[in-house]
C-alpha cells in the first residue's frame, strides 16, 4: 500500500462527488428510478465516508492530539447536516419534486464541498502530522470505506 | 499543533455589510457613465474617467473583495480573521468615507479632499490587511490557495502605497511623477492583487461548485509567481525607463491571465455538472472579458497606431473594470449568499429555506443578461459616446438588479429566522 491517509480519504471524495453528478443528471432529467439508484449509491458511500471519519479518524487523531472540542466537533456537525440534506434529497425525490431536489441538491454540495477542502487541505494534513504513517489505522480507514 | 478554525465563520453581517453596498457604487458607476461618455471615453486621464475607475475599483469590487475574503478564509486555508466583528464595521465605514472622498476629489471638489482620501482609505486598508495579514500569517494550510492569498494582500499593500503617494502628489502635499506612478497603481491593483485573489478562490469554489477536476497544481502554483514577478519586471523597468526589462515583464503579465482564463475554461468544459446555471455563465463571460482587456492591453503595449491608443486604453478598461471582474464578483456572490443564509439559518434548527430558495435563478439570469449587453454597448462606445452612455445606463439597471437579488435574500433571512424558533443550542466552534 502506497497511498497515504489523506489520498485515500480525498480519493474516496472524488469518487463520491463522481456518484453525486450522476444522481443530480439523472434527477435533471427527470429519470426519477435511475435517480433514485444513483442517489441510493451516492448517499451509501458517504455512509461509509462519514462514519469511517467520526468513529476511526477522528478519535485516533483525538486521541493523538488531546483536542476534542476543535475541528473534529466541528466536523462533526457538518456531518449531521449533510445527513439531513439526505434525508431532504430522499424526500424530495420520492415526490419527484424536481425544483426541491435541485435546491437541496445545490446545498448539500456546497456545504459537502467545504466540508471537503477544509479536510482535504487542514485536516487530513494535520492527522498526518499528529498519527505518523500508521499501517494498521490506514487499513481500517481503507476497510470502512469499502 | 495548529490552531485549526475550521468553523470560525463570522456573523452573517459581517459580508454582507459589504455586498449590500456593493451595487449602490455599481449603479452610480453606471450612472456616471452615462452622464459623462463623452469624457471617459475620450481620454483615460481626465478626471472624470479617475473617478469613474474608483467607483468601481474601490467602491464596487474592493468593497465585495474585502467582504468576501473575511468569510472566506476560514474555509479556503483554515484560519480565522481576528476581531472581524470589529473590523468589518470599521473597514466597512472607512472604505466607504474615503471612496466617497476620492471621487468627490476626482469631480473637482479641491486638493485637500485627496488627502483626505488618501489618509481615510490608507488607515481602513493598514487596518484591513494587518487583520488579514496575521490570519494569513498563521493559516497552515496546503494547497495553492494560501501562497495566491498571500500574494494577493502583498500587492495589496503596494496598491495602497502607491495610491497614497499619488494622493499626496494630486493634493499638491509632494511632487511625484504621476503618470508613471498611475501605471504602477492600476497594474498592481488589478493584476497583483485583484487577479491573484480571484485565482486563489477559484482553485478552491471553481472545483467546488462546478465539480471539475483540481487546477494541475504546478500551473496553480505558478500562476501567482508570475504575476509577482512580472509585476516586479515591469515596476522596475517603467520608471527607469528601461524598456527591455519592462517588456519582459508585460510579456509574463500577459501570458499569466491568459494561462488563468484557459486553464479555468478548459476545467469548467469538462466538468461533471450542467454548467447552465447563472454563476457557469458569470464566469463564462467574466473569463472572455479577461482575455479581452489581455488583447487590448497587448495590442497597446506593443505599438498601436497613436490613433488607437486612446480607444485601446478605454476598451482594457471596459473589459477588465466593467466586464470581466463584476461577472465574477457576480457570479460568486449568487452562490455565497443563498448558502451562507442557509447556513446560518441551518444552525437554529430544521425547515430553513434551501440554496434555491433564497435568490432562485431568475433575478441572477435577469441580471446577467442586462451586465453582457451592458458591456457590448459600452464596447461599442469606442465609436460614439451615445452607446457608451446607454452602456452607462444598461450597467447601473444591472446592478439595481443585483441589489434587488440580494435584498430578496435578506428579506428571506428575516422572515425565516423570525419563524423558527431557537431549537439547537449555539454551534460548535462559535464563539
Ligand atoms: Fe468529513
Ligand atoms: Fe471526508
Amino acid at each position: 500500500m502506497s497511498a497515504s491517509l489523506s489520498e485515500v480519504l480525498t480519493e474516496h471524495h472524488k469518487a463520491c462527488d463522481e456518484a453525486w453528478a450522476l444522481a443530480e443528471e439523472r434527477a435533471g432529467e427527470g429519470r426519477w428510478d435511475e435517480a433514485g439508484v444513483q442517489l441510493k449509491a451516492f448517499t451509501a458511500a458517504m455512509a461509509r465516508h462519514l462514519s469511517t471519519e467520526e468513529t476511526v479518524l477522528f478519535p485516533a487523531f483525538e486521541a493523538a492530539t488531546g483536542i476534542r472540542g476543535g475541528p473534529t466537533l466541528v466536523m462533526r456537525f457538518e456531518h449531521d447536516q449533510l445527513r439531513q440534506l439526505f434525508g431532504e434529497l430522499a424526500a424530495a425525490l420520492a415526490a419527484k419534486d424536481g425544483a426541491g431536489f435541485a435546491g437541496a441538491g445545490e446545498t448539500m454540495l456546497v456545504l459537502m464541498q467545504q466540508h471537503n477542502t477544509k479536510e482535504e487541505h487542514m485536516l487530513y494534513p494535520a492527522c498526518e502530522r499528529a498519527l505518523g504513517s500508521d499501517a494498521a489505522l490506514l487499513e481500517r480507514v481503507a476497510a470502512g470505506l469499502k | 499543533m495548529t490552531a485549526l478554525a475550521l468553523d470560525e465563520s463570522p456573523p452573517l453581517h459581517a459580508p454582507l455589510r459589504f455586498f449590500a453596498t456593493a451595487p449602490v457604487w455599481g449603479a452610480g458607476a453606471g450612472l456616471l457613465m452615462t452622464l459623462r461618455a463623452e469624457l471617459v471615453t475620450a481620454s483615460r486621464w481626465s478626471p472624470e474617467t479617475f473617478a469613474l475607475v474608483h467607483v468601481l475599483a474601490l467602491g464596487f469590487m474592493l468593497q465585495v473583495m474585502a467582504g468576501a475574503l473575511l468569510q472566506l478564509l476560514p474555509v479556503a486555508v483554515g484560519s480565522a480573521v481576528p476581531r472581524v466583528r470589529l473590523l468589518a464595521l470599521v473597514s466597512h465605514a472607512g472604505l466607504n468615507a474615503g471612496t466617497l472622498l476620492l471621487v468627490a476629489a476626482f469631480l473637482g471638489a479641491g486638493p485637500t479632499w485627496f488627502a483626505a482620501a488618501g489618509a481615510v482609505l490608507l488607515a481602513t486598508l493598514a487596518a484591513y490587511l494587518g487583520a488579514v495579514g496575521l490570519s494569513l500569517a498563521r493559516a497552515r494550510a496546503i494547497g495553492p490557495t494560501l501562497p495566491a492569498l498571500r500574494i494577493a494582500a502583498v500587492a495589496l499593500g503596494a496598491t495602497v502605497a502607491l495610491g497614497f503617494t499619488l494622493a499626496l502628489g494630486l493634493g499638491q502635499i509632494w511632487s511625484v511623477p504621476i503618470v508613471e506612478l498611475v501605471h504602477l497603481h492600476a497594474a498592481w491593483g488589478l493584476l497583483g492583487f485583484a487577479l491573484c485573489l480571484v485565482a486563489g478562490v477559484a482553485y478552491v469554489v471553481v472545483p467546488m461548485f462546478q465539480l471539475t477536476p483540481a487546477y494541475p497544481v504546478p500551473v496553480a502554483r505558478a500562476l501567482p509567481l508570475a504575476l509577482l514577478a512580472g509585476l516586479g519586471l515591469w515596476s522596475a523597468g517603467v520608471p527607469l525607463g528601461f524598456r527591455p526589462v519592462a517588456a519582459v515583464g508585460a510579456a509574463v503579465l500577459a501570458t499569466a491571465t491568459v494561462a488563468f482564463a484557459a486553464q479555468t475554461l478548459l476545467l469548467q468544459a469538462s466538468s461533471k455538472r450542467r454548467g447552465r446555471d447563472t454563476t457557469a455563465w458569470c464566469w463564462r463571460l467574466g473569463l472572455c472579458c479577461l482575455l479581452l482587456a489581455v488583447a487590448s492591453a497587448s495590442w497597446l503595449y506593443l505599438g498601436c497606431p497613436p490613433a488607437l491608443r486612446a480607444p485601446l486604453e478605454y476598451l482594457t478598461g471596459v473589459f477588465s473594470l466593467a466586464g470581466a471582474f463584476p461577472a465574477l464578483i457576480s457570479g460568486m456572490l449568487y452562490k455565497i449568499v443563498p448558502f451562507l443564509v442557509w447556513l446560518h439559518l441551518s444552525r437554529r434548527g430544521p425547515g430553513a429555506p434551501l440554496m434555491h430558495q433564497v435568490i432562485g435563478e431568475p433575478g441572477p439570469r435577469a441580471e446577467v443578461v442586462t451586465h453582457a449587453a451592458a458591456v457590448v454597448l459600452l464596447a461599442a462606445g469606442v465609436a460614439s459616446p451615445l452607446l457608451a452612455a446607454s452602456g452607462g445606463a444598461l450597467f447601473a439597471a444591472s446592478k439595481v438588479v443585483l441589489g434587488l437579488n440580494l435584498a430578496v435574500a435578506m428579506s428571506v433571512y428575516r422572515d425565516a429566522r423570525a419563524g423558527m424558533r431557537e431549537v439547537r443550542p449555539d454551534p460548535p466552534g462559535s464563539p
